[in-house]
């Protein structure tokens, strides 16, 4: 069973300038489409690797997995629950003690003024939880000393940091562990550690990830689905030897021609070509038929549905 | 083999206070130096005036009429007592009156910027975290607060207090009246510089980690966004605390603060200017140079303390 279902998930930001500018300016309002119908579904047990460029929404539809921001459009159900429409308080809060967040800046995550022990145990103490003793237990499953509780933030390095940030993401015992580019704002090294950990954690506590990332290499490793975004749709869905070995949609093609490979030294590489569009006047049909070889007429009335291609799940009218 | 060398036990906050960057700046600083012991030799005084004071200059048993007048350091002609600052008109201790008045204004000025600071802070929080028309209302009138002189703020403020207040009890409630006036002109610069700082903090991750475990709007407020923005704060709260004594002084001054029963150190230069002309000069010179010297010094020891917390200024 799904243990979080995506559907038609949409989100609107009003980019509007303020209203005095507006009336003197003669301007309309302006909005930004960050997620545009949105559907997938994660497994229990589960890596979802969500994949785009910067713009591409894979951050926006982390916060709404996680009821920091709520949809304009489309419901995210978790444990059947959907957090934004649920009227029932107790029912919420008992899936939020289900879901964590580990987020893309250790340096900004982590309270500078709280001591690390009081930071580990928030989620339970605030709801009222024993905390005693469970510090520690999590410093030292994370990989840090027992003796680090007493510390302040900035007595750890970057790579430490996320431990702790991984560690208070485990302490109310979550299913699901929203994990928005956990890793790149770490040294290559650190990171592998840290990947590393996840994984081994995700084996120990039975977690269910939605890994939010821009780096191919480290979902590759990671993910058990990939979901490719472009300009907040979804336009590829695929296990990662699929994806890799036979991608469908001319976007993914390209995203993987144009990442760094180690084997192909002297080769080539074909730059990949045009920019992401505007998110506020998106391109009629296919978002993507500006930058696509295949361009038809089309593309640019109709925007293609996801459809399945064996094992794959692809919006473009000319996959097969 | 070689030792592995053992990590130092955790300091005590007493050594890593006594370590750390603000103290060593401090220690480096002659004028940081000489102003924190003006005002703690002030402080001191004002605290424990009753023990060094020689009489109480507001028990009218103590008082000598025929000690008038008497000049610093000079034996009364009638009675041959010497006072050290010499006396005022009716006979009342210069340097007790002073030790007294400071008590006064030290009390008005620490109770007013803690009002000032609890009313700024709590509104600047508000309005920097739930924004919107919240924040616009709030951040207009203190706006149109701030074109306004806080001098004249208070007055108002006073006046109006002065004018509800019954006739019977408006002495007892001029000291209170007077911290109202002034910490209700003085918030405008704590809740401004609290939202700047709000707006910063609100939009890292740590308050989206605690928003996501469902804490709370206020609990993310005071917990985690308070502590965060409270170093610009005490910057602001010492500069302000010299400009609160000095506010004091001059509605005191004026005849609208501090009541003659209850002298501050305001009230005290004013009742010391009318003798100035006809010679006794030491009446109004002490109190003025003990204000000069109270306020001087707590507005350098804030601005050594904007300098020693900004860290662009290292």
């Amino acid at each position: 069973m799904a243990l979080v279902k995506v559907d038609n998930l949409s989100r609107v930001f009003d980019v509007s300038k303020p209203w005095l500018n507006r009336v003197l300016e003669r301007r309309e309002k302006e909005y930004l489409t960050a997620v545009s119908e949105v559907s997938f579904d994660v497994a229990e047990r589960s890596t979802y690797a969500l994949v785009g460029e910067s713009g591409s929404g894979k951050s926006t539809i982390g916060k709404m997995l996680v009821g920091l921001l709520s949809p304009s459009d489309g419901h995210v159900e978790i444990e059947g629950v959907d957090l934004a429409n649920e009227p029932d308080a107790a029912k919420v809060d008992a899936v939020r003690a289900d879901i964590q967040m580990i987020f893309q800046d250790p340096y900004a995550s982590l309270n500078p003024r709280w001591r690390v022990k009081d930071i580990i145990v928030e989620p339970v103490a605030s709801r009222g939880g024993k905390t005693e003793g469970m510090a520690e237990k999590l410093l030292e499953q994370v990989g840090l000393s027992v003796k680090d509780a007493g510390k302040f933030p900035h007595e750890f390095s970057g790579g430490q940091r996320q431990r702790i940030c991984i560690a208070r993401a485990l302490a109310s015992e979550p299913r699901l562990i929203v994990c928005d580019e956990p890793t790149s704002a770490l040294d290559v090294s650190v990171q592998a550690q840290v990947l590393n950990l996840m994984s081994d954690l995700k084996e120990n506590f039975g977690l269910t990830y939605v890994f939010i990332s821009h780096d191919l290499t480290v979902v590759r490793h990671m993910a058990d689905v990939i979901g490719v975004l472009y300009l907040g749709r979804l336009v590829e869905e695929a296990v990662p030897g699929r994806l890799f070995d036979d991608p469908k949609h001319p976007y993914t093609q390209m995203l993987l021609e144009a990442a760094p490979k180690m084997d192909a030294f002297g080769r080539e590489i074909q730059p990949p070509e045009g920019e992401i569009p505007d998110p506020i006047n998106p391109p009629p049909g296919c978002a993507f038929h500006p930058r696509c070889p295949l361009a038809q007429d089309i593309c640019k009335r109709d925007r293609p549905r996801l459809r399945q291609i064996g094992g794959t799940r692809v919006a473009c009218h000319f996959a097969e | 083999m070689t030792d592995i060398p053992v990590a130092p036990p955790p300091k005590s906050r007493l050594r890593l206070a006594l370590e750390s960057d603000v103290f060593y700046t401090f220690r480096r600083s002659p004028v940081a130096v000489i102003s924190a012991l003006v005002v703690l030799v002030l402080l001191v005084s004002a605290i424990f005036a009753p023990w060094i004071a020689s009489t109480n200059p507001f028990d009218p048993a103590s008082l000598n009429l025929m000690n008038g007048f008497t000049p610093p350091l000079e034996p009364n002609a009638f009675t041959g007592d010497s006072f050290l600052l010499g006396t005022d008109d009716q006979g009342r201790d210069v340097f007790s009156t002073i030790l007294y008045g400071m008590r006064i204004s030290l009390f008005v000025g620490v109770a007013a910027v803690a009002f000032a600071m609890v009313l700024g802070i709590t509104l600047g929080l508000i309005s920097g975290y739930v924004g919107g028309w919240v924040e616009t209302i709030i951040m207009r009138v203190a706006d149109v607060q701030l074109t306004f002189p806080s001098i004249l703020v208070a007055m108002l403020i006073f006046g109006i207090a002065k004018g509800i207040t019954p006739v019977e009890y408006r002495d007892q409630m001029a000291i209170w009246v007077l911290i109202l006036a002034i910490g209700l002109s003085d918030w405008v610069q704590f809740a401004r510089v609290v939202r700047g700082a709000t707006l910063v903090e609100k939009n890292k991750e740590y308050v989206q980690a605690a928003r996501l475990i469902g804490r709370k709007p206020g609990a993310i407020m005071l917990r985690h966004i308070l502590p965060n923005v409270l170093s610009p704060v005490l910057v602001i709260a010492t500069i302000s605390l010299a400009l609160a004594i000095i506010a004091e002084a001059t509605l005191s001054f004026l005849g609208v603060g501090a009541p003659p029963t209850q002298p501050s150190l305001g009230t005290l230069i004013r009742i010391g200017q009318g003798f100035l002309f006809s010679g006794e000069w030491w009446i109004l010179f002490f109190p003025a140079c003990t204000l000069l010297a109270l306020a001087l010094s707590v507005n350098l020891l804030g601005d050594w303390l904007r300098d020693a917390l900004n860290p662009r200024l290292r």
